[in-house]
């Protein structure tokens, strides 16, 4: 598992490359709360690269949007693969993070 | 279990400690239990306080000097080892939900029903033996692999090991833990007017603070499922009670059906987790539609849509967690929801025993070498 960061202004995009599960979690969750600054608004998980990701992973995903929460910013997620997004489909994760197409849908729709 | 341990029991009914008596008198004799009695909670205080040899505590609720409510309140004064079960009335869900706050393990109803307390003490003591290599693992400051095995004895001691069957329907349930990454449970319970209520969860996370999740999710799931009844109405209780000061952003996806062995009706409803699979009798199946629900502990106030299936006879619900579909081969493919179909398809099986088995075999096979990366979990319904 990777992370690549790109900040346009208050925007960060953070593309994960690889799998995320119950070995690396705690890996992807430093990862994350290191490259997340105070000022930013949105954060956008570019998961165009990510082959898998478990419950693990996704307890990361929603701890990191509670976080964000708190210092009124927000966390979507876009470019998921179909694996994924039956992943966030079935475990109701969409209806509580927004998922978008690309990084742009996601930064008009925020 | 090879050590004994000493039971006290508070009850006020003067025949409860006869009855207890003569109906583990196997245990007594072959030396697993041992049992002291106090009609309240003041005598049972007492008994705590001079004897330091019991390690757990069953109670009665309603007696006279001091009630089963405060006592718990007190025995961790005493000894914040000690495990409780409390004896209630069936349903009373508010004396349930509170004797949980107040730290009770578990609970058993009335009408005492033998079988099923000795199998609540036996789970109990097996989890009160794994929270104690827990604390000792954590003062000798031993490494993360101890807690993921204490974690695992935690997890095994809740699941259930006999299953309810009848001439109208059979069930079958098992568990295959991964390796270090673990968080799968399942649950049958008999709940009144005849009704089975089914659970199969996947928690989102490993070690103890996991383990410790997950068995409040299954003793809220098993109190609530007796309070409440409906599905939707189970899951959206349960969800509000994990989601209360929810700070760690664990949560547990679940699917909780109530089985009706007369009119052969299975309803469900869906917490995040992956659809039930209803194979017919000639080996043909089909995913019962799903219900949309959020997994639990995530988003307060989120309601929970149920769905009713009729089975037909010989029809078998399976229900698992991702563990089977996710499985990967060397070349990174899932096992998918196909391959779980296809199981079946060739050759439908005889009973939820043999189904269960077919899944972790179809399973292993397609892995060969790749190791289990997650809980593998399989429970099954058949109508007979």
């Amino acid at each position: 598992m990777e992370v690549n960061v790109t900040r346009e202004g208050s925007n960060l995009f953070v593309a994960v490359d690889g799998r995320v599960d119950g070995t690396n979690a705690g890996e992807f969750q430093d990862a994350l709360q290191g490259v997340i600054e105070e000022g930013d608004k949105l954060v956008v998980l570019d998961l165009g690269a990510l082959s898998y990701v478990s419950s693990a992973g996704l307890r990361v995903v929603l701890l990191v949007a509670k976080e964000l929460q708190r210092q009124s910013a927000k966390l979507a997620v876009c470019a998921l693969s179909d694996t994924v997004k039956e992943v966030f489909t079935i475990s109701g994760f969409d209806k509580i993070i927004p998922v978008h197409a690309t990084r742009e849908d996601a930064v008009e729709a925020s | 279990m090879a050590d004994k341990y000493k039971i006290l029991v508070v009850d006020d009914e003067a025949d409860v400690e006869p009855l207890v008596l003569q109906r583990m008198r196997r245990q007594i004799r072959d030396g697993r239990y041992e049992f002291a009695f106090a009609r309240n909670g003041v005598e049972a205080l007492k008994a705590l306080n001079e004897d330091h040899d019991i390690d757990m505590v069953v109670s009665d609720i309603n007696m006279p000097l001091m009630d089963g409510l405060t006592l718990l309140e007190q025995i961790p004064k005493v000894d914040p080892n000690i495990r409780s079960v409390i004896i209630s009335a069936y349903g009373d869900m508010k004396n349930i939900r509170t004797a949980m706050n107040r730290g009770a393990f578990d609970f058993v109803t009335k009408p005492l029903d033998f079988e099923d307390l000795q199998l609540t003490i036996d789970r109990t003591l097996d989890n009160m033996q794994a929270w104690k290599e827990a604390l000792s693992s954590r003062d000798m400051l031993v490494s993360i692999q101890k807690e993921l095995d204490v974690a695992s004895s935690m997890q095994q001691s809740i699941l259930p090991t006999q299953f309810p069957h009848t001439e109208q329907y059979e069930t079958f349930g098992s568990m295959e833990p991964a390796r270090n990454v673990g968080g799968d449970f399942f649950d049958v319970v008999r709940l009144g007017n005849g009704l089975v209520g089914l659970a199969v969860a996947d928690v989102s996370d490993k070690g103890v603070p996991a383990a410790l999740f997950m068995m409040s999710s299954r003793t809220l799931l098993k109190g609530t499922a007796l309070g409440l009844g409906q599905p939707g109405a189970v899951l959206r209780e349960v969800n509000d009670l994990l989601v209360q000061d929810n700070t760690t952003a664990m949560f547990v996806t679940l699917l909780y059906a109530v089985y009706d062995p007369d009119s052969g009706n299975f309803t469900y409803a869906n917490g995040g987790h992956n659809p039930p699979l209803l194979v017919r009798p000639d080996g043909s199946s089909e995913y019962l539609q799903t219900t949309g629900g959020i997994a639990l502990g995530v988003a307060p106030g989120t309601s929970y849509d149920e769905r009713t299936t009729a089975l037909g006879a010989g029809d078998m619900v399976i229900m698992y967690t991702d563990g089977v579909t996710e499985a990967m081969n060397a070349a990174n493919e899932e096992f998918g929801e196909e391959r779980l179909q296809e199981v079946f398809r060739q050759s439908p099986p005889a009973d939820p025993q043999s189904a269960a088995r077919a899944v972790f075999e179809a399973v292993h096979a397609f892995a060969g070498d790749v190791k289990q990366s997650d809980d593998i979990t399989c429970l099954v319904l058949r109508k007979g």
